[in-house]
């Protein structure tokens, strides 16, 4: 066994194991990567309605309703000169509420319904949604002064 | 005053850090004893003065000293004492400031106890650690001062984010920057090599504990995190290929290859320019994670308050530690000349198989994180890619491993004999058949990879230790003569086969978590109950209560198993007012079989709660496992050969004095 | 000298430069990355018209924020972090800028105190009972703030209080920028 067979070697697995890596994250960004759109992209483009894909928008005002379920959540989801309908099972993340933005990620359905497995809300502790403020005062926690 | 007594430590600090960063080294090219020697008081002074500093920030804490705006902005009068001090590292600042206190702990360790390194390796490993020092100095000073007041002081502070209240992860960050900076101990050792010109068995073992040390605290850090996720984010996940858990997972990666390719540095003295390109790569992807997770370019649920222009520093930073090394890698490493012969079928050939699997799962979990950053900076539209494009990536790529690392050590160095070590292996291999058919068989047929998972699971745990098995005569010898050649055997090897067979754990705890999850989701009202895997959850109310920083609603369930009941669990949806936040605790009940996990969800307006429960086969052998695989870690760093130190480089023509390339 | 030794370096350096593209793609004034696209920026303001906090006379319509740079404020009394960052409006008002406000689902005399006690930097209010307007204009949470040009389109949207150094380093920059 010469150094140079060794390297040979060493080479040719390398290669193999490189190709199978590159044909995997091929065929993965083929069939994983998940697209972000708007409601207006919905609404104005043919997007294909097998793959999954991202939605974000703000959370239309009193647009939340829950089916007789109670654990099917619809929801309108805006970014201003579109809205796509949402419906989501589930339980809905600590800081989703409505008028604040929010990212879905489903699949659409024929209907023109957005089926989301997914609902992600930004977290963030300086935001203050109004329902919150209001359970404050209720508790007494905060008056409403400094 | 405290505080300024603080900053002014961190001032001296950078100061110390400048004298071990130029003396040694400029000492070392010239060979002037006198400005080697340098560098061991600096790195005594510079651990110091940061020691002070962190004791000072310790101080504004535990106090709560509201003049000090990272503590106005992450603490509160009511917070619980052990979040107060784990508020010091639980911000951006105080982190950092961790993150250098640990820097210079390593050095000070090389500078008490690198007795037995030739004076200018030593010199140069702590010269380049203090030109790393330097910059991260810099970059608390200029860009992240943890002493900044605020005038006036407000009263009370912002509190600490409530997701990071949590026992498992305030003494998250410190495992993960002990893993990270440790590595760095790596990088020096191999910049200092470069400069040397010189990489030997002798290297190796002065490097791999150093290594070893890190990967085992990374690893205990990586499974804190991933284990405070599962429970306290309430998505009953623990791993989800989030930007900022693969940035903590990518030098995992990396450094696992460095660990198994200083064995045949170490062995065989040969891949010595892979080994020391490994090592410049693992401490890089540590510094890239902060660089990450630190300036804004990805974002995450975990990451700190962000800001661009410290992305810019971090990002000079990385460019002239890893640039700078990676130049002289290009000039230097040529001049490695490799060592030791083997045939691809040796423990060599199965150790550059794991180091080249494992650097195509590094690469492929790079590819993931960074692809939607890149397409994103050429303006190709928005994507994420999640876990879906790691499972099918990332999984195929790391299964031989699996299979692999049981072979490894059985194999001979050198040249091995394939058909004999697998006569040595064929309990596990037919234990292992046995589960995979038994799994498929029971599973109806469909289950092909879970099977095999549990399979492959088998074959690790009874593979790693049954040559041990025969090594120690079981079932040939006395009980007694036993544990003598037990105790007898290399450390090592005793660390090498809890490692494998914690990652056989851990493969069974992924693989039936992830195959037979039951998930169920519903509304409940007081009273009911619901079937969930052979159990029965009955929801027995709510009530709202207080605690010490925030208010809560606790659902109460009772599970049960036929009429026995198993266990009450209490889910609570938090609010801290001082931080305005929520939080969903979930309620966890484990067997070490099987959690069952209940979350309580919203309100609805007829009076019943929505509610989540999981139940989760084997899901607590995953972190079991890993914390096998850091014990394997701990067991080879007690190992004889790395406690009492190499020996001197055997006596030979030493290097020729080469010039500083940097 | 082999490839191999120069590879790691030449990768280095793309990706190096691959951030700092993109570090500067998401600088001051930059894209932020971490909001959803707003479709409102350099596009014309929505068309809206608020009244006035009961109490007050003013209001705020489409056609007052024409003719002049100006930040526009959403805020609300119940919300604590519009206190944090209301004496960095007073400071921007006392500077000479012009700022206007939106008050968001508030009740009328909690705002009126609000802005006794802390000051009132804003030239007209409007208020939002319903909260239509701030869903026109995108709002995701409270405080938020839209830097808007002489013309009336947005050209920046700050989410959350504005903290001194937002102030320092982008906020007031923009609006000496669009006020020129």
């Amino acid at each position: 066994m010469t150094r140079k067979r060794r390297r040979l070697y060493i080479v040719l697995l390398g290669m193999l194991i490189l190709g199978v890596a590159t044909a995997l994250v091929l065929t993965a960004f083929e069939d994983s990567i998940v697209f972000f759109h708007s409601p207006t992209d919905i609404a104005t483009k043919d997007l294909p309605k097998d793959r999954r894909f991202r939605v974000g928008g703000v959370v239309v005002a009193d647009s939340i309703k829950r089916d007789t379920d109670g654990v099917t959540i619809r929801f309108g989801l805006t970014d201003l000169a579109n809205t796509v309908a949402v419906t989501y099972r589930g339980v809905l993340p600590d800081l989703f509420r409505e008028g604040q933005g929010a990212v879905v990620e489903g699949k659409l359905g024929a209907d023109g319904v957005f089926r989301a497995d997914e609902v992600l809300a930004k977290h963030d502790e300086t935001y203050m949604p109004k329902e919150v403020a209001d359970a404050l005062k209720k508790s007494g926690q905060w008056k409403g002064k400094p | 005053m405290i505080p300024e007594i603080g900053h002014f430590a961190i001032a001296l600090a950078l100061v110390m850090a400048l004298v071990q960063g130029i003396a040694p080294l400029v000492g070392a090219a010239r060979g002037n004893a006198t400005w080697m020697e340098l560098a061991r008081p600096a790195a005594r002074g510079q651990f110091l003065f940061t020691a002070l500093a962190f004791a000072c920030l310790t101080q504004a804490f535990v106090t709560s000293d509201f003049s000090v705006a990272v503590v106005a902005s992450n603490s509160h009068t009511l917070k619980p004492m052990l979040y107060k001090v784990a508020g010091v590292w639980g911000n951006h600042e105080g982190s950092m400031l961790m993150w250098v206190l640990i820097l210079t702990i390593f050095g000070l360790m090389v500078a008490e106890f690198g007795h037995n390194l030739p004076p200018s390796l030593r010199a140069r490993v702590l010269g380049v650690h203090g030109l790393i020092a330097i910059g991260f100095f810099a970059f608390i000073l200029f860009t992240s001062n943890p002493f900044d007041r605020l005038d006036p002081a407000p009263l009370q502070g912002q509190g600490l984010n409530p997701l990071l209240q949590d026992p498992g992860l305030a003494f998250h960050p410190p495992f993960l920057y002990l893993g990270y900076v440790g590595f760095s101990m790596a990088f020096s050792f191999a910049v200092a090599a470069l400069i040397e010109g010189r990489v030997d068995p002798a290297w190796a073992r002065w490097v791999r504990p150093w290594t070893l040390a890190a990967w085992c605290a990374l690893t205990v850090g990586i499974s804190l995190g991933s284990w405070w996720a599962y429970y306290e984010l309430g998505w009953g996940g623990w791993w989800f290929w989030d930007p900022v858990e693969n940035a903590s997972f990518m030098p995992w990666l990396a450094g696992t290859a460095l660990l198994h390719s200083s064995i045949v540095v170490e062995k065989r003295d040969a891949l010595k320019s892979w080994t020391v390109l490994l090592a410049i790569v693992t401490f890089a992807l540590s510094i890239l994670g902060t660089f990450l997770v630190r300036s804004g370019v990805l974002t995450s649920v975990h990451a700190f308050a962000t800001d661009p222009s410290r992305g810019v520093f971090i990002l000079v930073l990385l460019v002239m530690i890893v640039g700078g090394a990676l130049t002289l890698y290009m000039i230097r490493a040529p001049q490695l000349k490799g060592g030791g012969l083997f045939s691809p079928i040796s423990r060599e050939g199965a150790l550059v198989l794991n180091n080249l699997l494992l650097a195509t799962a590094t690469a492929v979990v790079f590819l993931g994180t960074l692809y939607p950053l890149a397409l994103d900076a050429v303006g190709g539209g928005k994507v994420s890619v999640g876990a879906p494009f790691f499972t099918a990536t990332f999984v195929p790529i790391m299964s031989p491993i699996l299979i692999a690392c049981v072979i490894g050590p059985v194999l001979g160095w050198k040249r091995g004999d394939l058909g004999a070590a697998l006569k040595r292996l064929r309990i596990a291999l037919l234990i292992a058949v046995a589960i995979v058919l038994v799994t498929w068989y029971a599973a109806s047929g469909n289950q092909v990879f879970s099977a095999l998972g549990l399979g492959v699971a088998a074959w690790l745990i009874i593979g790693s230790f049954i040559d041990l098995a025969g090594r120690i005569g079981f079932f040939r010898v006395s009980p007694m003569e036993m544990v003598r050649r037990a105790v007898n055997l290399p450390r090592s090897a005793w660390g090498t086969a809890f490692a494998h067979a914690g990652l056989g754990i851990f493969v069974a705890g992924v693989t039936a978590s992830s195959s037979w999850q039951t998930e169920q989701v519903q509304l409940m009202r007081t009273g009911d109950t619901v079937p969930l895997a052979g159990y029965s959850v009955t929801f027995e109310g709510v009530k709202e209560l207080k605690g010490p920083n925030y208010e809560a609603i606790r659902g109460s369930f009772t599970v049960r198993q036929g009429d026995r009941v198993i266990a009450r669990l209490s889910p609570e949806k938090r609010f801290y007012p001082a931080e305005k936040s929520q939080t969903t605790e979930a309620a966890i009940h484990t067997t070490w079989l099987a959690d069952i996990y209940t979350v309580l969800g919203d309100k609805d307006k007829s009076g019943g709660w929505s509610t989540r429960f999981y139940h989760n086969p084997l899901v607590p052998w995953i972190w079991a496992g890993v914390m096998v695989m850091a014990l394997g870690g701990g067991i080879s760093l007690t190992d004889r050969r790395l406690r009492v130190g190499a020996p001197r480089r055997a006596a030979g023509p030493s290097a020729p004095p080469v010039p500083t390339g940097a | 000298m082999r490839l191999s030794f120069v590879l790691p370096i030449v990768f280095f350096a793309s990706l190096a430069a691959l951030f700092g593209v993109y570090l500067y793609q998401i600088g001051p004034g930059g894209k932020d990355i971490k909001q959803i696209p707003s479709v409102l920026i350099d596009k014309e303001l929505p068309a809206f018209k608020l009244p006035p906090i009961v109490g007050r006379k003013d209001g705020l319509n489409t056609a007052d924020l024409k003719g002049k740079a100006a930040l526009v404020n959403v805020f609300a009394s119940w919300c604590p972090p519009c206190r944090t960052e209301h004496p960095g409006l007073m400071l921007l008002a006392k500077e000479g800028f012009t700022l206007y406000g939106i008050n968001y689902k508030d009740k009328p005399e909690d705002a009126l105190e609000f802005l006794a006690t802390l000051g009132d930097p804003f030239k007209r209010i409007g208020a939002d009972l319903k909260g239509r307007a701030a869903i026109e204009w995108g709002v995701y949470g409270y405080p938020e703030s839209f830097i808007i040009d002489r013309s009336g389109r947005i050209r920046y949207k700050h989410i959350g209080p504005i903290m001194p150094r937002d102030l320092e380093m982008t906020i007031r920059p923009l609006l000496e920028k669009f006020s020129k």
